[in-house]
């Protein structure tokens, strides 16, 4: 079976149809169980209390913004390079969700700075970058809605998500730099003892959950993209006879 | 090189009859860091201390500003899609024309950045520094640059989102430049920043214009 199999959209839809239930419920009994961990089993931290529990939504969130980043940046280039149709979908799909998925991870990170470190912001290495990362989401998606042929979008806005990818290790590592130089070593630093299992399976099962409610959000948007695109196509032909 | 020779002259010579645009990025670059002082305050020694970032941050957004003339022009009155035609590696061409740009505006930059360094009370230690970011710098701010320039040819009034996908990219330049003057001036090795920075504009310089050639190619498909 090549990639190219689920080029015909009828044949993707079909699958998609049958997956997404699956994801969905699969997403939702590991989100209860996940969070009946995190929130009633998992022990308060000994120097955070019940803060910690802020960890379980905002660690996952936090890597689901990078894995989106890396999906979109991996779907563009097969997009680019094979031409496969579904790829482009995937790809302008996956934006909303990592932007989302990166706005959650600011707004948690800033919840859990206000008891540790008294503030809501730091100008800390890891916030600056995942602050500019959602830049170059909103910019990714921007670029989407400003050209109007969407052919020439999906290439426009491919060519960015690579050019975006190769820049992302290069502002990270200068934002390191930069924050070693301009921050004094008074933020908390996290990596204390190796974390515990009753807090790790917990944080493990909420990163399971958030994986499989991405793939359950993507297979959505993808399918309504088709949709619409069906619908556009129909009401094309309709005109015209 | 006989044919990007005579591009980067003619970009030169448009630049230089139309007369405007040069000289209104450098107006701009210049009326940016006077708004400093009257928003910081007048104290010397606190101008002292953000003149490097102030001057970078400056030179970025006029450097950004003077993007939409890298590609528009020629892409509405169609003379791109004839250079496109005309057998050249649309590579070479694109480079070409971001050599013309940083000559109009990156040089004016560089060149009026110690002046106004000297009016924001900038330690004396700083100006070699300043002098050698802004020269290995500002190219690479007109490569980058490009790029944003090229993707958003086709977009009616791209200039808002030329600088929501520019300036990300922009970071790493403003970052490294900065910390080297900052390092001069507090009397530290400013080399390992000059370096990366040198580092940065080298990697550009293959990498963006074969992005902005590709992306230049699709709007005008």
């Amino acid at each position: 079976m090549s990639m190219h199999y689920f080029a015909n959209p009828a044949r993707f839809t079909r699958l998609a149809g049958r997956i997404q239930p699956l994801a969905g419920c699969l997403a939702a009994i590991l989100l209860i169980v996940g969070l009946y961990l995190a929130l009633v089993q998992a022990p308060a931290d000994y120097q955070q209390g019940e803060t910690v529990r802020i960890m379980f939504v905002h660690v996952p969130s936090a890597w689901m913004a990078l894995f989106c980043y890396s999906f979109l940046a991996v779907a563009s280039a097969v997009a680019l390079i094979w031409k496969h149709p579904l790829a482009d979908l995937a790809a302008k799909a996956s934006a909303p969700i990592g932007a989302g998925f990166t706005f959650l991870a600011l707004v948690t990170g800033s919840l859990w700075g206000k008891p540790m470190w008294g503030t809501w912001w730091v100008w800390d290495a890891r916030l600056t970058s995942v602050l500019i990362l959602l830049f170059l989401y909103l910019g990714y998606m921007a670029l989407w809605q400003a050209i109007e042929d969407s052919q020439k979008a999906a290439k426009a806005a491919a060519v960015l998500a690579l050019v975006g990818a190769v820049n992302v290790p290069i502002i990270k590592f200068s934002v390191d730099w930069w924050n070693t130089l301009h921050q004094p070593a008074s933020v908390l630093r996290m990596d204390g003892p190796a974390i515990h299992p009753s807090m790790l399976w917990p944080l493990l099962i909420m990163a399971l959950a958030f994986k499989a409610y991405f793939v359950t959000l993507l297979l959505a948007r993808m399918r309504m993209e088709l949709n619409l695109r069906r619908i556009r196509a129909l009401r094309l032909a309709e005109r015209s006879s | 090189m006989k044919q990007l020779g005579a591009i980067i002259q003619r970009d030169l010579r448009l630049a230089a009859r139309q007369g405007g645009a040069t000289f209104l990025a450098l107006v701009f670059f210049v009326l940016t860091v006077t708004l400093f002082p009257l928003g910081i305050g007048p104290e010397p020694a606190v101008l002292a201390r953000v003149a490097p970032g102030v001057l970078w941050v400056a030179a970025l957004l006029a450097a950004m500003l003077s993007l939409d003339r890298l590609f528009q022009a020629d892409f509405e009155d169609g003379s791109l899609e004839q250079l496109a035609l005309s057998g050249l590696p649309i590579g070479g061409v694109v480079l070409a024309k971001i050599i013309a740009h940083w000559l109009t505006t990156g040089l004016p930059l560089l060149l009026a950045a110690p002046i106004l360094a000297v009016l924001l009370n900038m330690d004396d230690e700083g100006f070699a520094a300043l002098m050698l970011t802004m020269l290995i710098g500002t190219p690479a701010l007109s490569l980058i640059g490009a790029i944003g320039a090229a993707l958003t040819l086709t977009v009616r009034r791209g200039g808002v989102l030329l600088s929501l996908l520019v300036l990300p990219l922009y970071i790493p330049v403003l970052i490294f430049g900065v910390s080297a003057i900052d390092a001069a001036v507090h009397g530290l090795n400013a080399k390992p920043h000059l370096l990366l920075l040198a580092a940065l504009t080298v990697a550009c310089l293959p990498l963006c214009p074969w992005a902005a050639a590709a992306a230049v190619k699709l709007s005008l498909e």
